[in-house]
């Protein structure tokens, strides 16, 4: 039985854990966990050269914040979760609302508004400090108790990983 | 803006070798995705490496770094199919998710759906070793006018 999670330093710790550290995209991307709570959460990605698109102006790629805001909405679902289950992305929309700041870190905050049985929903802003002058919205649906079957491909997979890497 | 991006792909189109677009991004570099036409049709390529992953029990290929992918497929194609004088600035993605992507290389393809005189809509594609079964769709548009602010590509 895990002990219950009461100080809001140990969900982040624990959530910095699961959604960052342990998956590699993430973890490659620099993704920190600010802030975990029913319903929400919050991930800071900091600026960096290889993320950028634009090398005149530095600014950011889309890409790395669609990772991130994908990354965050699938967050605020845990966070909403009974109990532990698979679940994976049906659908996300990003609105483009401004280009970052270069140097800035980015700052997402996510939200689950409505969960069922097999879909939960979320929006999202990503912001470089007002949440009122976003760089870009999201909003996103995911698919719960995806059994995520393992199929002979996935296998292929697991063993091109290597043991180490799926660990 | 982008004098960079579309000095490479002057010199892409001289050579006729798309690859060299990439080069030119440092987010599409340290992703491993790269345009190519080696068969005649424009198509990115987001070479597969482990810091892709997404689901480390299937493994599956993080979903962000799909929809990252197509939106650079949709760039890559608006800079090589359509006159353009400046690099397309993206307004809005929306990605579908259809199925797990395993530890393959993905694969897209990107067409216009409507193009307008400052908006372009376009649809793009991605799959593994089976065209036919796809990973991700996107639809997305992007503002194609110079007059516009700088690009946030």
């Amino acid at each position: 039985m895990a002990k219950p999670l009461t100080t809001p330093e140990e969900r982040i710790a624990l959530f910095q854990r699961l959604f960052s550290d342990t998956i590699p995209h993430n973890k490659a991307l620099g993704l920190k966990v600010l802030a975990v709570a029913r319903g929400l959460a919050s991930m800071q990605l900091d600026w960096r050269e290889e993320l950028v698109g634009n090398p005149e102006t530095r600014v950011l790629a889309g890409g790395p914040l669609t990772a991130m805001l994908d990354g965050c909405c699938g967050m605020a679902v845990a966070t909403m979760l009974k109990e532990p289950m698979p679940f994976a992305t049906l659908d996300l929309r990003i609105d483009y609302a401004k280009p970052a700041v270069p140097g800035k870190p980015v700052i997402a905050e996510a939200e689950c508004y409505r969960i069922t049985r097999s879909v939960a929903f979320t929006r999202a802003f990503a912001h470089q400090g007002d949440p009122k002058d976003p760089v870009a919205a999201a909003a996103g649906t995911f698919m719960l108790g995806t059994k995520g079957k393992v199929t002979p491909a996935h296998l292929r997979g697991r063993e091109l990983l290597g043991k180490g890497a799926v660990a | 803006m982008s004098r960079g991006l579309m000095k490479h792909l002057a010199e892409a189109r001289k050579r006729g070798d798309v690859g060299r677009l990439a080069e030119a991004i440092p987010y599409a570099r340290w992703m491993r995705i790269a345009p190519e036409n080696g068969t005649g049709e424009l198509l990115t390529r987001m070479r597969f490496h482990d810091s892709l992953i997404g689901n480390t029990f299937l493994p599956a290929i993080h979903g962000g770094t799909l929809g990252a992918m197509l939106e650079m497929a949709a760039i890559f194609h608006l800079l090589w199919e359509i006159e353009t004088e400046t690099v397309p600035k993206i307004v809005n993605i929306t990605v579908d998710y259809l199925r797990s992507a395993r530890p393959l290389d993905v694969i897209a393809s990107a067409k216009v759906t409507k193009q307008g005189r400052r908006m372009v809509n376009v649809f793009a594609e991605a799959w593994q070793d089976d065209r036919n079964r796809p990973v991700a769709t996107a639809q997305a548009h992007f503002l194609v006018t110079a007059d516009d602010e700088p690009s946030a590509l």
